[in-house]
Formats: C-alpha cells, structure tokens, sequence
C-alpha cells in the first residue's frame, strides 16, 4: 500500500513536541515498514525551503533541550528516500521562490494533483 | 452477503475544544450505521477523549446539579459505539499514541481502547478499505 501524506498545517505544535508531529508520524510508521510519499501544501510548503532550527522555548529558568529541527527532519526524510513534492503555486502565493527549495524537493504544478492522488492507495490530509 | 467494509480513522483533537471532535464521532456512529467495522488511532490530544476520570459537573448558570445536567463526556461516547459495534456484530477498535499519552498523563483509559504508536496507524490503515485522517487545525 502506497499512502500520500498531504501536510498543509506548518508549524503545528512544533514548539512544544519537538518537531512537527505529521513529520514525525511518518518517519515513524516509515520504522514500521509504510510507504509513502509526502506534498507539501498551503503554509507547509515553507517546510521545502527551512534549513535551520528554531530557537528553544524557555519559561523562567527552564530551558528546552532540543527545540524542533523541521529543516533536519525533511533532510532525514529525503536521505531516507522518500519522495517529497511541494506545490509550486502554493509557494509563489506566500512570496516563495521556487528556486530557494533545498535539494531533492520535487516541484508539482496544481495541475497534476489529481494524477498524483489517483496514483497512490490513499491520501491522508494532514 | 458482501464482506463488511473496515474504515480507520486517525484523529488528533481533545475533547471539549473544537466541533470536529463531535463531527469525528458522528462519522464513527454513522460508519456502524453502514455496518462497517471501525479502526481509530487517536493522536496527540485526542488520547484524552477515552481518559476514565472524565467527570460529570453540575452547572450553576444552567441552575443544574451533576445528575439533572448529565454533561457529556466523550469516554461515554466511546463506550456507547463500543456497545452499538458489539451489538451489529461489528468490530470497533481502538489505540491511543502511547508517547502522546505519556507526555500529557492520561494514561488510565476505558476498557477497550489500548496503547500503541504510529506502527498500529500504519497496521490498521493497511488492513482497512480506506483511511480518514482528521488532523487538528
């Protein structure tokens, strides 16, 4: 079975888990033998061009340890693998330039999509 | 007879904050009605909607005690699809993320609901006709 993980929500919960929890979902389930590829959509294609970490949270004298790494997340994805499309209109509608996206980030045209779903068993919508 | 179709659903939100959680269970309740058999991986918060001490309150702007404001609480919700899934002869399963669960300390659940990871989503996902991710916005 083939899944296409669709993220569209950027930054949810990064702060406080470490990373983000849709990333993490898949590289998990990746141990657990899934296959799947990932598009990246609406403010989640900002997650084709970060490359470093954010700052750690801090509240009084507690300090987080390792505050979330999305950038090295996607790195480890795309080392392992796994494919990952983001769509080009999505980045030109948030001032992005396609041209910034790291290497082995897939560019896919909203005209495809519907060839993209139809060629997996299922699409999950994050 | 056709063999009963199986849907997974994986859902990401606490009870009591947002209507896609009521939404999320009236798609399980109306999945059972279809006869179909029920896999959920609850994610991040919504390993709190089968936490067993969910209590009951009474609430003095409705001028209502605990008893005559019966507030719901979504580990009711669970166990009553449980019961409609037993009696249809279905099979309602349920897992909670164990990590999610750990980081938020509610890991005293309903009968019925068990702990696992991201593998289970992947296990239920593969053995059901289809999957409905519902993530939290």
């Amino acid at each position: 079975m083939k899944v296409l993980q669709v993220i569209e929500q950027a930054f949810r919960a990064t702060g406080e888990e470490q990373d983000d929890t849709i990333l993490w979902l898949s590289r998990s389930m990746q141990a657990a033998g899934a296959d799947f590829r990932i598009l990246l959509s609406g403010n989640a294609v900002s997650y084709a061009l970060v490359q470093k970490g954010a700052p750690a949270l801090g509240f009084g004298a507690w300090r987080q340890d390792h505050p979330a790494n999305v950038g090295a997340d996607v790195g480890e994805l795309l080392a392992s693998g796994v494919r990952i499309d983001v769509v080009t209109e999505d980045l030109a509608e948030r001032g992005l330039d396609k041209k910034q996206c790291r290497d082995g980030i897939q560019r896919i045209a909203r005209g495809e999509l519907a060839e993209l779903y139809n060629s997996v068993d299922q699409v999950w919508q994050w | 007879m056709s063999k009963p179709k199986t849907l997974t659903f994986a859902f990401m939100d606490p009870p009591f904050e947002s209507a896609r959680t009521t939404t999320f269970f009236r798609l399980l309740d109306a999945t059972l009605d279809a006869g179909a058999n029920i896999n959920v991986f609850a994610y991040e918060g919504a390993v709190a909607l089968s936490f067993v001490h969910q209590k009951a309150h009474g609430n003095t702007v409705h001028g209502r005690d605990v008893e005559q404001e019966g507030h719901p609480l979504s580990r009711e919700w669970i166990a009553a699809l449980q019961h409609k899934a037993t009696q249809i002869g279905a099979t309602f399963n349920w897992i909670n993320c164990g990590l999610c669960a750990d980081e938020r300390g509610i890991n005293e659940v309903i009968d019925g609901c068990g702990r696992g990871s991201p593998a289970d989503l992947w296990k239920f996902a593969a053995s059901a006709d289809n999957t409905l991710v519902i993530g939290t916005r």
